[in-house]
């Protein structure tokens, strides 16, 4: 598979040599996302300039800081050192729970995917538990555990590692039996099976459960900072600076920590892609 | 160093007289779910089909082809009955599902190419992992016989990136790289245009006349089993039993210019009518049950 990947990325890297800069140039998609970003700035900038339109007071948008009120802020609060701070810490709580439940997500969906005893035993109090939201955990979880850090940790975990289960698990349940089939006739193994067939057709739903899991797990960390104050111990995440900038009355600020978590969402979900793209030479479209 | 090799893969490739692959299949009944509502899908048939022959199978939609093939391969086990493979009992009443092996490869109706290995590693595969040849040796040797099989541009790419044309070749050169004692196919051609069609028998026939590999076909189209067939075994509406047995008796190697002969044309009617009797059989059935 490592032979394949290899050959696969060196074909990407002509084609990307040969006309890299041109392709972007020529990419409509890109433009017009660009060009909606742009649009919808504007109108963001003059709608909240402008509380009344046509004599008619606008309801919500009037209330919105103007987008350049925001950049101000922003600029503001980028030279604090808390405001890097908190983005550290959600990344590193978003990233800890996610890679725990990955950990243990994984191997627990594929033990309840190809063994019958372990799914009878461990599948149904799963799914009593999957129901539960992950915030509803949080008091118990700040209970159980000795220190805020910890029960946050504890609730991101939980956000992702349900949804990577359910998802390895169907992946791993509706591989075509006729790849199953086909290895088995030509002599695979049961290790053989699980580690050529089953682990490489689960992958799309792994990636598919990552994907999710790690949105999952953004708006746990955001929702759990703010319900424990970021902790007197812990202190900061972006949650806890959405938070504190409203108890402060800045809205500009509020929505600088809303833009953060939206571009810190897009950069953990774009880093599952790439990776899903590195793992999976086969999906990727030329 | 390439050519040698390929010299010696092909010597092994083509024994003089093909002295096995005798598939005996002595009155196999097979009733899916014996417990709660009954399907005969196969009832007491019985055929004989010899090493190196080409045995096609047609026979109305759902009459039990498919069964009896899985029957075959190891995927099913059968009701009662016996199947023998040169001689040795695969299945019996004592042992009712035969065991899944490299001496039996399937071609699947869908395809099942590994849609995450190139189709080198699949053909790779099947060596590999019975640890016949180091995973650099089973390489070299399915990238010999892609070549053979005139595929060598398209080996380093994915299932997904190759014409399905290309995909079922690579298919049965997967199957064959385990050297099989039979070759398993369930409508490997069907949903294909007649041209795809006519360069797949192309390929077929020529890795036929190459390995002499006893094979047998399910289809539906009855100028391919002609065309591929030594015989054409033409089964009953469900539960299936063989109905009439058409001799192909035209001389290999055969090409296109037989599609037009009054000896072929002749053969296409025999079997057709055989088959529609059969295929009315099964629409009025299917009527009553419906009523
Ligand atoms: N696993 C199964 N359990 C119960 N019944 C089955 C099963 N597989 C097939 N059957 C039934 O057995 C009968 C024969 O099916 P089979 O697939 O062997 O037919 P076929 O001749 O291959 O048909 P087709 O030409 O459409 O592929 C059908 O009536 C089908 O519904
Ligand atoms: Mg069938």
């Amino acid at each position: 598979m490592t032979d394949a990947i290899q050959s696969a990325h060196d074909t990407t890297i002509v084609v990307a040599k040969r006309s890299k800069l041109r392709k972007l140039a020529d990419n409509k998609t890109l433009w017009r996302g660009i060009a909606s970003i742009i649009l919808f700035i504007l109108f963001w900038e003059v709608s909240s300039q402008s509380k009344v339109w046509f004599g008619i007071q606008v309801p919500f948008i009037g209330k919105v800081p103007p987008p350049s009120a925001v950049l101000e802020n922003w600029v503001e609060v980028v030279q604090r050192p808390g405001y890097w701070q908190s983005w550290y810490l959600s990344f590193m709580r978003v990233f800890f729970g996610f890679i725990v439940a990955m950990i243990v997500g994984i191997p627990f969906g594929m033990a309840l995917a190809v063994n019958r005893y372990f799914r009878d035993i461990f599948f149904p109090p799963f799914e009593v538990l999957r129901p539960i939201p992950p915030l509803a955990w949080v008091p118990a979880s700040i209970i159980f555990w000795p220190t805020t850090e910890l029960s946050i940790a504890f609730v991101t975990f939980l956000g992702a590692f349900f949804t990577i289960v359910i998802n390895v698990l169907g992946g791993a349940r509706t591989i075509d039996v006729q790849y199953l089939r086909a290895a088995q006739s030509m002599g695979a193994s049961q290790w053989d099976l699980f580690r050529r067939i089953i682990l490489p057709g689960t992958l799309p739903s792994i990636f598919t459960g990552a994907a999710v899991g790690m949105g999952i797990t953004w708006e746990v960390v955001v929702a759990a900072e703010m319900i424990s104050g970021g902790g007197q111990q812990s202190g900061g995440g972006l949650g806890f600076f959405i938070w504190s900038s409203y108890m402060g009355g800045s809205l500009a600020q509020v929505v600088v920590g809303m833009i953060s978590i939206g571009i810190a969402g897009y950069f953990s979900s774009s880093m599952i892609r790439y990776i899903g793209y590195l793992f999976m030479p086969w999906r990727r479209i030329f | 160093m390439a050519v040698k090799k390929k010299k010696t893969s092909r010597q092994k490739a083509s024994p003089a007289v093909r002295e096995r692959g005798t598939i005996s299949i002595r009155n196999v009944t097979k009733i899916y779910d014996p417990e709660g509502v009954n399907v005969m899908a196969v009832d007491n048939c019985s055929l004989e089909i010899e090493a190196g022959e080409v045995c096609m199978i047609v026979g109305p939609s759902g009459c039990g082809k498919t069964t009896l093939l899985n029957v075959i391969a190891g995927f099913h086990s059968l009701t009662s009955g016996e199947i023998y493979l040169d001689d040795e009992l695969l299945c019996g009443p004592d042992k009712p599902l035969a065991n899944q092996g490299a001496d039996r490869m399937v071609v699947f109706q869908n395809g099942a190419l590994f849609p995450w290995k190139s189709l080198l590693d699949n053909v790779a595969y099947g060596p590999m992992v019975q640890g016949i040849l180091s995973k650099s040796d089973a390489r070299d040797k399915a990238r010999d016989m892609l070549a053979e099989a005139g595929m060598i541009d398209v080996a380093d790419k994915f299932p997904g990136e190759v014409s399905s044309g290309m995909a079922r070749r690579a298919e049965i050169v997967r199957a064959l790289i385990n050297d099989p004692k039979v070759l398993l196919l369930d409508e490997p051609y069907r949903a294909m245009d007649a041209l795809t069609k006519s360069i797949m028998h192309e390929a077929l026939l020529a890795m036929y006349d190459r390995t002499k590999v006893t094979i047998f076909f399910i289809t539906h189209d009855l100028e391919e089993a002609i065309f591929l067939g030594d015989r054409v075994v033409v089964m009953t509406t469900r539960p299936a039993r063989t109905k009439k047995i058409v001799s192909v008796k035209i001389p290999r190697p055969r090409d296109y210019k037989l599609l037009s002969s009054e000896q072929f044309r002749l053969l296409v009617e025999e079997t057709k009518d055989a088959v529609h009797e059969e295929a009315i059989k099964a629409f009025e059935a299917g009527e009553r049950e419906l009523a």
